[in-house]
């Protein structure tokens, strides 16, 4: 895999996410994640630990079948990536997608 | 988790009859109910579900395939599926192109981490063009069979 670091403005940011929601990254997250990496220009990988996907393809993060409490690696590449990564991050641990956490889960 | 842990061959739609969308989603779950996997299930429910479940977000996730899907009392393990058109069905799909190839899945109701395995096997394949493309020229029942069975042997299909 190639690494792009060649133009100035292009920058790398990476973080550990978890899945807080109960029922994890089922497709109405997944696609709440794509929608929102899509808005930003820089390429988003999200990895598990065996697997590499492309985090702004719907079909590819409903792969990682990520369940509650899943740790999964976000990497953003792009002029935007701090501001990708914190989007994301917002998503998928303050937000937890809007679903219920397994605390307040009836 | 494997294609033979979940699909029910048995119920496979290997030419809709239906035209539509919600046509189509009917035909799965009567066919469903018929090799007898929705228990006591209402199906009339569940086809209504479906199709709400549908109407707020489209499983048509593109290039040509769907994966419409809910939860359901009427079942105790995840159960699948196939359904194929070959003039494509709109299933008003992200890409906005018709869709040849409906894997149409009921999970239970208390065991989300089921439903993601599911879905992660069902993903890792149909993400692969020729996987997507094996799909869609299966005409019948058995081709269907005889294809998920060898993704489930060989992983890079």
């Amino acid at each position: 895999m190639q690494t792009p670091k060649d133009t100035s403005e292009n920058v790398i940011c990476e973080t550990e996410i978890e899945i807080k929601n109960a029922e994890g990254l089922h497709m109405r997250p997944a696609m709440q994640f794509v929608d929102l990496a899509n808005r930003f220009d820089s390429d988003i990988t999200v990895s598990n630990s065996e697997t590499h996907v492309d985090g702004k393809s719907i079909m590819q993060m409903s792969m990682l079948a990520a369940t509650c409490g899943t740790q999964l690696r976000v990497k953003a590449e792009g002029p935007d990536a701090h501001e990708a990564i914190n989007a994301l991050r917002e998503l998928v641990e303050e937000k937890h997608f809007d679903e219920p956490t397994p605390k307040n889960s009836g | 988790m494997k294609f033979s842990d979940f699909v029910c061959f048995e119920a496979t739609i290997a030419e809709f009859q239906a035209r539509d969308r919600d046509g189509a989603i009917a035909e799965l779950v009567l066919s469903l109910n018929k090799a007898g996997k929705l228990g006591k299930g209402d199906c009339q429910v569940i086809i209504r579900e479906m199709i709400k479940r549908e109407r707020e977000a489209s499983t048509g996730m593109g290039k040509g395939v769907a994966v419409p899907h809910i939860k359901h009392e009427a079942v105790k393990d995840v159960v699948g599926v196939v359904g194929c058109s070959s003039a494509g069905i709109d299933f008003f799909a992200l890409d906005k192109q018709p869709v040849y190839s409906v894997i149409l899945l009921i999970s239970p109701v208390d065991h989300p981490d089921k439903h993601l395995q599911v879905m992660e096997s069902v993903f890792k394949h149909l993400q692969r063009e020729r996987f997507r493309s094996f799909l869609r020229q299966c005409g019948r029942a058995e081709q269907v069979e005889d294809l998920l069975k060898e993704a489930d042997e060989d992983p890079s299909l």
